[in-house]
């Protein structure tokens, strides 16, 4: 459905980003892409999305192709015309408007009656909150509820494929419960999801299929399961360590170890 | 201008109540500044620009008319025989097209180069634009001032008690008429997509908003909007000889309406544009003469500016100003 190849991206003329990333999206499917900070997620996302130039970054190898069609350095209406819906990091809900005009402008690109009716309701049945908070100030709801919005506001969009940028961020362990439930949910219903986290429990847990990026290249990528027993992925992503080992400080000093993927 | 079994001009009618002549001036005033407003208002709301060029874009509007009406005569030539009002109107409507396309032209060339851009750099950008069209503008006009040709004149209903300028009811209708259209347009699918826009363009584009677009109409609809209000500027009662190379500044004088009313609110520019006026009107009716001395002259102009600092004081984001969202 999605295939990114060979993409390499450059920041202000000069700073490599991106060293020539590919990765693919089936349909149907749920792949976790996982990072830590500074590897290069969101470029990729913005690179997809074509949200780049504000950022003055520029694609300068590499295609990106959706369902056949190229889509590098489309424009933004353009490739959520074609079914490509994002959910940015932090939310970036429209604060000072109802949650109905939320999902309004969201509905930009989806704005025949009968569209944009099945695509509120769908979002009224997948999150109960936002139906009882309808006609509230977007910007005074929970942080749990603001994430739901702003899934919702892409839902609005009639996606095939939708991207979210760290959707667990800043939420408690109950609500990254939920938002991950709600992510297989929307998969249910047949769409394809790329998943963008550092919790890499959490995505891994619902992916089909996991990448994981470190600055601007892929370094492992495969079977979710296969990914969570890796030792390095245990390490540098989950925290764990082989148990019974001795840790003397150096060891705990991991980020002066170097990592050695061996994928 | 033949005067009907109604109207009578000015001169000659018996002496009106002063309070009433107050209150046909603030609505006179009050419209004219709720229309500079709700422009700026558009425009602000879609691209969270203050428009600095409004002035200089009402003075090209009234112009526009001026040459439409007296020295082209458009569309005139095309409808020999139509009576005066019919040709001066389509006069006015082909200005206000052509206002609309300047306005998205303006936009197209130094705006849309800026957006991504700090917003202080691009209200900047329109001082710059509002030089050039000024200047443009002004020497287009020339030194005399341009009648505008239209067939009101001074004619007015004259109740006896009251004077009413037909300018003034065609003006006062066609704000309300204005505002009323404005809010509307702030539910449909492009007011919400221009409300987003404001907010936050990046997130914007990124649900699939031609942000292009958005910038593009609002500016269209601003400049119109500063045309109308310009040509009701250059008509009687306020400057009857027409426009001239001042005209732009009065748009100036429509600040603290904006301000009052609260920068990005429909109703809040109508209610400051009435508020303004009417201390306008009132204060050079009433704080004139003798025991008001002190005050010296053109204390009128004053005071809008010290009843935007009193609602600035009370109430900092206006009347009907949005509240900044602030979760603790």
């Amino acid at each position: 459905m999605l295939t990114v190849e060979n993409l390499e991206v450059v920041y202000n003329d000069v700073v490599l980003v991106l060293r020539g990333i590919s990765l693919e999206v089936g349909d149907g499917q749920i792949v976790a892409l996982l990072g830590a900070n500074g590897a290069g997620k969101t470029t990729t996302l913005r690179s997809i999305t074509g949200l780049l130039d504000v950022h003055e970054g520029d694609i300068t190898k590499g295609e990106i192709t959706f369902k056949g069609d190229e889509i590098t350095e489309a424009l933004p209406s353009k490739i959520v015309e074609m079914g490509i819906s994002q959910v940015m990091e932090g939310r970036r809900i429209f604060a000072e408007m109802t949650v109905d005009d939320n999902l309004r402008a969201g509905a930009y690109v989806n704005s025949n009656r009968a569209g944009y009716k099945a695509s509120y309701d769908r979002v009224m049945g997948l999150f109960p909150r936002l139906k009882e908070r309808r006609s509230a100030t977007a910007g005074y709801l929970s942080g749990g509820e603001q994430q739901m919005l702003a899934i919702g506001r892409a839902l609005m969009q009639d996606p095939k494929l939708m991207i979210l940028d760290e959707p667990s961020l800043g939420l408690a362990p109950l609500l990254v419960q939920e938002v991950r439930d709600i992510i297989v949910q929307i998969n249910e219903q047949g769409t394809a999801v790329l998943l963008i986290e550092q919790n890499a429990n959490m995505a891994l847990s619902i992916a089909h299929h996991g990448y994981i990026m470190e600055t601007g290249k892929m370094v492992m990528d495969g079977d979710p399961q296969k990914l969570l027993k890796d030792d390095d992925v245990k390490e540098f992503y989950l925290g764990l360590h082989a148990s019974g080992e001795k840790k003397s400080f150096r060891d705990v000093k991991h980020y002066k170890r170097r990592k050695r993927w061996l994928s | 201008m033949t005067p009907d079994l109604l109207v009578v001009i000015a001169q000659e009618a018996s002496t009106p109540s002063k309070f009433a002549q107050m209150v046909v001036d603030g609505v006179n005033l009050g419209g004219i500044y709720a229309l500079l407003a709700v422009g700026f208002v558009i425009i602000f709301r879609a691209t969270q620009v203050l428009n600095f060029a409004h002035g200089a874009l009402a003075a090209l509007g009234a112009f526009l008319v001026a040459s439409f009406a007296t020295v082209l005569d458009i569309p005139g030539r095309w409808i020999p025989n139509a009576p005066a009002w019919v040709s001066w109107t389509g006069a006015v409507f082909l200005a206000l097209i052509a206002a609309a396309l300047i306005g998205m032209a303006l936009e197209r060339v130094f705006l849309r180069p800026m957006v991504g851009e700090e917003l202080f750099a691009v209200a900047i950008v329109t001082l710059g634009m509002d030089i050039v069209v000024r200047n443009i503008t002004n020497d287009w006009i020339g030194p005399q001032p341009r009648p505008l040709g239209d067939p009101f004149g001074i004619s007015v209903f004259d109740l006896g008690w009251v004077r009413i300028p037909y300018t003034v009811v065609t003006q006062t209708v066609v704000a309300l008429l204005a505002v009323a259209l404005i809010a509307y347009f702030f539910r449909s699918r492009m007011g919400v997509a221009m409300r987003a826009t404001a907010f936050d363009q990046e997130a914007a584009r990124a649900q699939g908003i031609s942000v292009g677009r958005v910038f593009s109409t609002s500016w269209a609809i601003g400049a119109v909007l500063a045309a109308l209000a310009g040509i009701f500027i250059s008509l009687f009662p306020r400057r009857s000889t027409g426009v001239d190379p001042t005209t732009a500044f009065f748009a100036f004088r429509a600040f603290p309406a904006i301000i009052i009313g609260g920068l990005d609110s429909v109703v809040g520019a109508l209610v400051g544009g009435l508020i303004v006026g009417f201390a306008e009107a009132g204060a050079s009716s009433y704080l004139v003469g003798e025991n008001w001395e002190f005050l010296g002259t053109g204390f009128a102009g004053i005071v809008p500016y010290l009843l935007m600092m009193v609602v600035l004081i009370i109430r900092p984001y206006g009347l009907f100003g949005t509240e900044e969202i602030r979760r603790v």
